[in-house]
């Protein structure tokens, strides 16, 4: 299992949604991402993305107009 | 057993689109969903910039769409690829600087890629003869098949009965009979459509499904092309055209002014690639400077910014300029009044 951080600052819905997308396809089951984004869109958008697609959220977080979401890639 | 075939739905996030995909999902084919973001698609990100877009959900419709249907949703970045259609729209623009045609073709052509790369057997849309008078005639369909090179593995559920019998009907893998045959501007027989399915929530009936087909947006496109003297851009540049009040007082330069603190936030993220100002003295907006300006461009701007902040009765507020490389400066500037902003600055 790995631990990555994607940097998805400044850009906006769906450029977020996209860029977790491309990065997933290169991650295995188990494995985490933690996605950082200034877009507050996200904190609807990766995780509707997740549940379509299989991947779980563990954690979404916000703090100084940043927002982060934490999730484990699916089958 | 028969093979299960698989097709692909280009899912706009409206209602057409969903209901394309629904009805032939119901014909027990395995349908996934591909968007196509091209950098002017009218998902979130508005709403996400201001502030007071909060009231309506922040959702993105074509994820949205998806999850109802309970289909999985490509979304593939087409940003770069589609700039040639935007520049060079071989059948023309819409009303506004919609390339609808070309786009069509441009989305069923990268489609028809995906499917060959996937292994999946066709292409859904939901287009609707007569529905938009520059894509979706009747005339036009076969355009769209033909020079997208899906040919006969483009298949139109909600009016593929008014077109010729396309591969998954004549091979069984969907029944035609079971499609539809819509035609025109009305809307009532998708709504009719949706209540049988029971979806009740759905967004912009009929409405673009980008920014090229609002007139206010596309005469800012026009500005930015013929400010810059070309019509390349980056993505940067349309979606700032998204932001704020866009004020042009001179040929060399433009004015973009948040129009509330969300916008603000994100005119923010681009102080190191524009001259940005904002009134010390008082409360007021961001700006943002796109182009060159002398020192009397900078005074004339500032004046400008000073009208839209809290100082804009007083004799005299300070507006800080802060260059790209970070150094800041003040100057002291008496606020345009109302009537000096000459309406055709207003791009
Ligand atoms: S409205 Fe925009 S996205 Fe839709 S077909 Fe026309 S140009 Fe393409």
């Amino acid at each position: 299992m790995t631990k990555e951080t994607l940097n998805a600052r400044r850009l906006l819905c769906p450029l977020p949604v996209i860029r977790t997308q491309d990065r997933v396809k290169q991650l295995k089951t188990g494995d985490l991402l933690e996605v950082i984004c200034t877009d507050p869109g996200v904190m609807q958008d990766i995780p509707a993305w997740c549940r379509i697609n299989g991947h779980k959220v563990l954690e979404t977080k916000s703090c100084n107009h940043e927002y982060i979401i934490i999730l484990e890639v699916g089958v | 057993m028969s093979k299960q075939r698989k097709a692909i739905a280009l899912i706009s996030g409206g209602l057409d689109s969903m209901l394309a995909a629904k009805v032939v999902m119901d014909q027990g084919v395995h349908v996934e969903g591909i968007n196509f973001f091209t950098g002017f698609c009218v998902e979130g990100h508005t709403h996400a910039i201001r502030e007071n877009g909060k009231a309506k959900p922040n959702r993105n419709n074509a994820l949205w769409v998806a999850e109802q249907l309970g289909i999985k949703l490509h979304i593939v970045d087409v940003i770069e690829e589609y700039k040639k259609v935007l520049i060079n729209p071989k059948h023309g623009y819409g009303a506004h600087m919609n390339p609808c045609l070309d786009c069509k073709i441009f989305m069923v052509n990268k489609a028809k890629q995906w499917i060959v790369e996937n292994d999946f057997d066709f292409i859904i849309t939901g287009e609707v003869i007569g529905q938009r008078p520059m894509s979706q005639t009747k005339s036009k369909m076969p355009i769209v098949a033909k020079q997208s090179g899906a040919d006969d593995l483009l298949l139109r559920p909600m009016c593929a009965k008014n077109l010729p019998a396309t591969l998954p009907e004549i091979e069984g893998w969907v029944d035609r009979e079971k499609l539809h045959d819509i035609t025109g501007r009305s809307r009532k027989p998708q709504i009719t459509m949706a209540k049988e399915f029971g979806i009740d929530d759905y967004s912009q009936p009929a409405g673009g499904c980008c920014f090229l087909t609002d007139k206010y947006y596309s005469a800012k496109l026009v500005d930015l092309w013929k400010s810059h003297g070309h019509k390349d851009y980056e993505l940067d540049d349309v979606m700032l055209l998204k932001v704020g009040r866009h004020i042009r007082p001179q040929k060399n330069f433009k004015l973009i002014i948040a129009r509330e603190e969300g916008e603000g936030r994100f005119l923010e993220g681009y102080k190191k690639e524009f001259i940005s100002l904002h009134c010390s003295s008082h409360a007021g907006p961001l700006a943002l400077i796109d182009g060159s300006v002398s020192a009397e461009d900078l005074y004339l701007a500032a004046s400008v910014v000073a009208r839209y902040g809290q100082g804009r009765n007083a004799g005299q507020v300070d507006i800080n300029v802060t260059d790209k490389d970070g150094s800041e400066r003040t100057l002291q500037v008496k606020p345009l009044k109302n009537e000096e902003i000459l309406k055709e600055w207003y791009v």
